[in-house]
């Protein structure tokens, strides 16, 4: 599958600004985090500009971004308008959130409830992202139970890698949320390599004879493709990364994404001050990188059922 | 809405002969002439003389070779939307663009409401839908719609361009729906397929399947090469030249 550069920011992006949302919320609403005012309106306003920025750049994508507010009505059958429909509801709380922690102060009552309602609503809605993949039936590298499972738990991980960021930055000190980011660093890796172990193993969908119907008269090729130029369908479904690339890709996200932030948090959590804050940021520039490579992977292995009738597969 | 409608009785679509197709794209470019200027916006090539043409089709012919050596046949395969019974292009479409009418099972894009976010054609394992990079929606099959239903045409025109066009009657059009109609008739007799039925989207177009194949034309020279030392004085005149001319010698 062609990798879309705005929806590789998008997912990435806005990942890791729920993933930081959900645990802003939950912080507040556990009472687990530091009620400071500073800390509060930095790692409320990361997460949004995030979300923001990843909600505006998925619209790149579209062909008719005007038309965008008409994806909201269609939740009944379509992830992708559940997705949409959830991004916007994460909005309300997450500034009544904002409101109650940083202008106002407090630390009870409906605060409370928004940061529980943040805390719900930011991991579903990256749910609801990975579900757009998983639920097609076209593509056997996203039809994988752990597609969602794992978008979910990037999106943490990466949200907490921040979490410390802001926690080192502001001078609290990240000691528990260094443990923290660390230990779902692990668990996001454990699953994005049982990913990768899972699509290695799945069989083909179809061949060129499955595909066509063809193959009970013998092996099917492609003599003549119906026309000279590529077209969308080849453009769109056709990419594909060459195997051995895939190894050497796969390598530099588990060193970037996992390998060295998961080192950098631990250190986080016994370092102070400006030590702190340098290794942090390295770990989470590392993982920046590590998750947009991650993405791009993600799109690159994908094979579409359809290139069995354009010549390639099996797929 | 792009939830599914209940299973329509009514089921119009193609039965395309892959015995008799002669790959002659007939069905492709009349479908893009009478496509261009119909439902939907039109369907604009870029640089459609030039080095690098691009635009959407909604119908495409492949040719496959299949087998090998002796048995080896060249086989074209007409390639459009297959207007599923339960097609995820419909129910992914976040907008409600993407939609299958109830009344006859036609798969239609809305192009007043499709935002072009090319999620419909990811869930196509048929390849039906292409975007149309100029208008910024989707483009589909529309099954002619504006044709079949068109009283404004003679009757033998309400069928879909595809099928009025095709020279060797590969392309049927009908109701699958009714166990009687000459499309499922053929369907029962020539035993037609469905392509991938394991993705679950229930295709209604079918597909016949080459017949057997004849012997080969190796086997139809030896046939009738005339018999040596049989005959009248002519034809072991004939034969004799035929076996000179073949390099077996004279004797």
């Amino acid at each position: 599958m062609q990798p879309a550069y705005s929806v590789i920011l998008f997912t990435t992006a806005s990942g890791a600004g729920y993933g930081l949302l959900c645990l802003m919320g939950l912080g507040m609403a556990t009472g687990a985090l530091p009620q400071d005012r500073l800390f509060g309106l930095l790692g409320l306003g990361l997460a949004l500009a995030l979300i923001t920025l990843g909600l505006l750049s998925s619209t790149f994508h579209l062909g008719r971004p005007e038309r965008a507010w008409r994806a909201l009505s269609q939740w009944r059958s379509s992830w992708l308008s559940r997705e949409g429909v959830l991004a916007i509801a994460v909005y309300p709380p997450a500034v009544l959130l904002g409101f109650g922690w940083v202008i106002l102060g407090r630390t009870d009552g409906l605060t409370t409830i928004a940061g529980a309602a943040v805390a719900v609503l930011a991991p579903v809605t990256v749910y609801a992202t990975g579900m757009i993949y998983q639920s097609l039936p076209t593509i056997r590298q996203w039809k994988q139970p752990l597609t969602a499972p794992v978008y979910v738990a990037l999106a943490l991980a990466t949200g907490a890698v921040l979490l410390c960021l802001i926690l080192a930055v502001t001078g609290i000190g990240a000691r528990p949320a260094g443990m923290l980011a660390s230990g779902l660093l692990v668990a996001a890796g454990a699953l994005k390599i049982a990913y990768w172990r899972a699509i290695d193993l799945a069989p083909p969908l179809a061949n060129p004879g499955s595909a066509t119907g063809l193959g009970r008269f013998g092996k099917v090729h492609q003599l003549e493709s119906p026309h000279s130029q590529a077209n969308f369908v080849m453009r769109e479904m056709g990419y594909a990364v060459a195997r051995r690339h895939v190894r050497t890709l796969r390598k530099l996200v588990l060193a970037l994404l996992f390998g060295v932030p998961i080192l950098l948090s631990l250190l986080t959590s016994v370092l102070s001050g400006g030590a702190a804050v340098l290794a942090i940021l390295i770990a989470a520039m590392c993982a920046s990188i590590g998750v947009i490579v991650e993405r791009w992977l993600f799109f690159a292995e994908a094979s579409h059922v359809v290139i069995n009738f354009y010549g390639g597969g099996p797929a | 809405m792009t939830t599914l409608p209940a299973p329509t009785t009514k089921k119009l679509g193609l039965v395309i002969d892959l015995d008799i197709c002669v790959g002659c794209h007939a069905c492709a470019t009349s479908c893009k002439e009478w496509n261009a200027q119909g439902y939907s916006a039109p369907l604009v090539d870029q640089d459609a003389y030039g080095k690098d043409p691009r635009g959407p089709w909604l119908n495409r012919v492949h040719t496959y070779e299949v087998g090998e050596g002796d048995t080896a046949r060249t086989v074209h395969f007409p390639r459009s939307c297959l207007h599923c019974e339960t097609p995820a292009c419909v129910t992914v479409c976040p907008t409600g663009a993407s939609y299958k009418r109830a009344e006859d099972g036609i798969v239609l894009v809305n192009p007043d409401t499709c935002i072009g976010c090319k999620l419909c054609s990811w869930a196509c394992p048929y390849g039906a839908r292409e975007y149309d990079y100029l208008d910024g929606i989707m483009k589909k099959c529309t099954l002619c719609i504006d044709r079949i239903y068109n009283e404004n045409l003679v009757v033998e025109d309400r069928v879909p361009a595809c099928v009025r066009a095709c020279p060797t009657g590969a392309r049927a059009f009908g109701d699958l729906g009714d166990p009687t109609s000459l499309v499922s008739t053929s369907v029962r007799e020539r035993e037609g397929f469905d392509l991938m039925p394991e993705i679950g989207y229930l295709p209604t177009n079918k597909y016949l399947p080459p017949r057997a194949k004849r012997p080969g034309p190796g086997a139809l020279a030896e046939s009738v090469r005339p018999e040596p030392l049989a005959g009248s004085a002519v034809d072991q005149l004939f034969a004799w030249i035929d076996r000179a001319l073949s390099g077996q010698g004279s004797h």
